[in-house]
C-alpha cells in the first residue's frame, strides 16, 4: 500500500519523535510512504486565526502536490490533519472559496484528495488482525489512557473517522498490543494547544486536569497522537510541580512509539529518548 | 446573570460584519449553553461563547472586540461539535480575532496576535515554521525573556526543538500564495 506522507513542520522540530516512530512503524507494517516534494507548512493555528483564505491556500498547496502523485495523503500531526481536512471541506463545498484558493495557488484545486490519519489507516487499511500478527512484543497489561485531544476528532463534519465524543481507535490499538486502553472521561478535552507560549498559565491548568483524571483512572502512561498535546502534557509537568507542588511523573508517549516497541524496535529509533518525563516505568511492562 | 451591552451607534452592531467575514449565521442560537458548558477556557476568563453570541444578537458594537475570550479561545471546536444548531463558533472566534486586529483592539495578556504574526513570518520566509526563531522574537517583543528559559537547554539537548531554520520547502509557492492574496485584498478595497 502506497501513500503520500505529509510530515508537517513539527516533524523536523518539536515532534521529531512522532515522525521517527510513524515512519518506522509504517515500514515495519509494509506501507510505502512517499513525501510530497518540497512540502510546505499547512498554516496551522496562526493562519486560520489571521486569514482564512491564507489558511486554506497554504494547506491546498500541499494537497495539490499530492493530487499530482495520485495517492491518498497520510498525516500524523493532528493539526496538519485538521487543516488539510478543513481546506478540502471548504474548497469542495464552497465554490467561492475554491475560486479564491485556486487564484492564490495559480492552479485549480477541487478539494478531492483523500486525507487520512495514520491511526486510521492502520485500523482501516491494514486491519487489527494483520497488525496483531506483526507484533513481536506485548504491552504486558500496561494501563494506558488514550488521549485524543481536539484536532483528530473535531469538528466532526470534517474530521470524521472516529467518534467525536468517545473515540476508540487508539483504545483498540492499545488493547491489540496487550495493554489496557482505559475508558476515561478526558479523552477529548483540550490541553490549551497553541496557547502554550502566550498563556502557559492556562495550559498548565488544563494539562494538570487531564493528567489528574488519567491518574485517577489508573493510567500508568498517557498515549497521544498530537505534537501539541504531547509537548504540553510532557513539558508542563515541571511547571505544574512549580506552581502547585504536585508531582505526577506521568509519561506522555506517542501511540506510534508504543506500536514501534511492540514491533520490536529499539527505543532510540522511536525517539523515546526525547520524552521529558522518563517513560521507563511504563516500558518495563513490555514483554516479548 | 443579566447580559449587558452598549448598543452600537449603527443599531445592529457588528453582527453583520461577523457574518460577512465568517459566512456563519448565528441567528439560530437557542442559548442552550452547551458551547459554554463544554468550553475548556470559559471558566478562566470573563466571558463565554454563548454570551458572545447573545451580545452579538442584541446589537453589541466594537467594544465586544476587547473581550479576552477572543484570544484565550484555543480553537478546540468543542462548541461547534456540540451545538444543536450547528453554529461554527470556532470560526466566529476567528472572525472576531481578525476584526479585533484590524481595529487595533486592546492587546490581550499573552500577546497572541504577535505570536501569530511572527510564526506566519517564518512561514513566509522559510516555507515552514521555525519555532525557535519565532519564540526568540516573541520573547524580545514581549520582554518575557525569563519565562520558559529554564527549559531551553534541556529541550535543545534532547533534540526536542530544531536549532536551525527549516529548509527544503517550496518557498516560491508559499510566496506566491501570500502575494496573490495580498493583491486580491487590495483590489477588493
Amino acid at each position: 500500500m502506497k501513500y503520500a506522507y505529509f510530515p508537517g513542520c513539527s516533524a523536523e522540530s518539536t515532534a521529531r519523535d512522532l515522525y521517527l516512530s510513524t515512519v518506522a512503524v509504517a515500514r515495519a507494517l509494509g506501507l510505502e510512504f512517499a513525501e510530497p516534494e518540497a512540502w510546505s507548512c499547512c498554516g496551522t493555528t496562526m493562519a486560520h486565526q489571521v486569514d482564512h483564505d491564507l489558511s486554506l491556500s497554504l494547506a491546498a498547496a500541499n494537497l495539490l502536490k499530492v493530487k499530482d502523485m495520485g495517492l491518498d495523503m497520510v498525516v500524523s500531526c493532528a493539526s496538519c490533519y485538521s487543516r488539510m481536512k478543513i481546506a478540502n471541506h471548504e474548497i469542495s463545498t464552497n465554490p467561492k472559496k475554491r475560486e479564491i484558493v485556486s487564484a492564490a495557488l495559480g492552479r485549480d484545486y477541487d478539494g478531492a484528495v483523500k486525507v487520512r490519519h495514520f491511526v486510521e489507516i492502520v485500523i482501516e487499511d491494514i486491519g487489527l488482525d494483520v497488525f496483531k500478527k506483526a507484533l513481536t512484543h506485548s504491552l504486558g497489561g500496561l494501563k494506558v489512557a488514550p488521549y485524543y485531544g481536539c484536532l483528530m476528532v473535531r469538528p466532526p463534519e470534517v474530521a470524521g473517522f472516529d467518534d467525536p465524543e468517545n473515540p476508540v481507535y487508539m483504545d483498540r490499538l492499545i488493547n491489540a498490543m496487550g495493554g489496557v486502553g482505559l475508558d476515561w472521561p478526558h479523552k477529548v478535552e483540550c490541553c490549551g494547544g497553541s496557547l502554550t507560549l502566550t498563556r502557559s498559565d492556562l495550559v498548565v491548568k488544563l494539562s494538570e486536569s487531564i493528567i489528574v483524571m488519567a491518574k485517577d483512572s489508573g493510567a500508568q502512561c498517557i498515549a497521544v497522537a498530537c505534537p501539541m498535546c504531547q509537548i504540553n502534557l510532557d513539558m508542563r509537568q515541571d511547571d505544574i510541580l512549580k506552581t502547585t507542588g504536585h508531582r505526577y511523573n506521568m509519561p506522555i508517549i506517542y501511540i506510534t512509539q508504543l506500536m514501534g516497541l511492540c514491533l520490536g524496535m529499539p527505543e532510540n529509533a522511536l525517539g523515546l529518548n526525547k520524552l521529558i518525563i522518563s517513560p521507563k516505568a511504563a516500558l518495563n511492562f513490555i514483554r516479548s | 446573570m443579566p447580559i449587558k451591552i452598549k448598543r452600537a451607534a449603527a443599531g445592529r452592531g457588528i453582527i453583520d460584519q461577523v457574518k460577512a467575514l465568517s459566512g456563519i449565521d448565528i441567528s439560530a442560537c437557542l442559548q442552550c449553553r452547551k458551547c459554554t458548558n463544554g468550553c475548556p477556557v470559559a471558566g478562566y476568563t470573563t466571558s463565554s461563547p454563548s454570551e458572545i453570541i447573545k451580545k452579538l444578537q442584541l446589537g453589541a458594537g466594537e467594544e465586544l472586540l476587547d473581550s479576552e475570550i477572543i484570544w484565550v479561545c484555543a480553537s478546540c471546536a468543542t462548541c461547534f461539535s456540540r451545538c444543536p444548531m450547528e453554529i461554527n463558533m470556532a470560526e466566529v472566534m476567528d472572525a472576531l480575532r481578525v476584526m479585533a486586529e484590524a481595529r487595533g483592539a486592546a492587546k490581550p495578556q499573552g500577546n497572541m496576535p504577535l505570536m501569530n504574526k511572527l510564526l506566519l513570518g517564518t512561514i513566509k520566509t522559510f516555507g515552514r515554521t521555525y519555532d525557535l526563531g519565532a519564540m526568540a522574537l516573541y520573547k524580545a517583543g514581549t520582554a518575557s525573556y525569563a519565562k520558559d528559559l529554564d527549559k531551553l537547554p534541556m529541550i535543545l539537548k534532547k533534540g526536542k526543538i530544531a536549532l536551525l531554520p527549516p529548509h527544503g520547502a517550496d518557498k516560491k509557492m508559499v510566496k506566491r500564495i501570500f502575494n496573490n492574496l495580498e493583491k486580491t485584498r487590495k483590489k477588493s478595497k
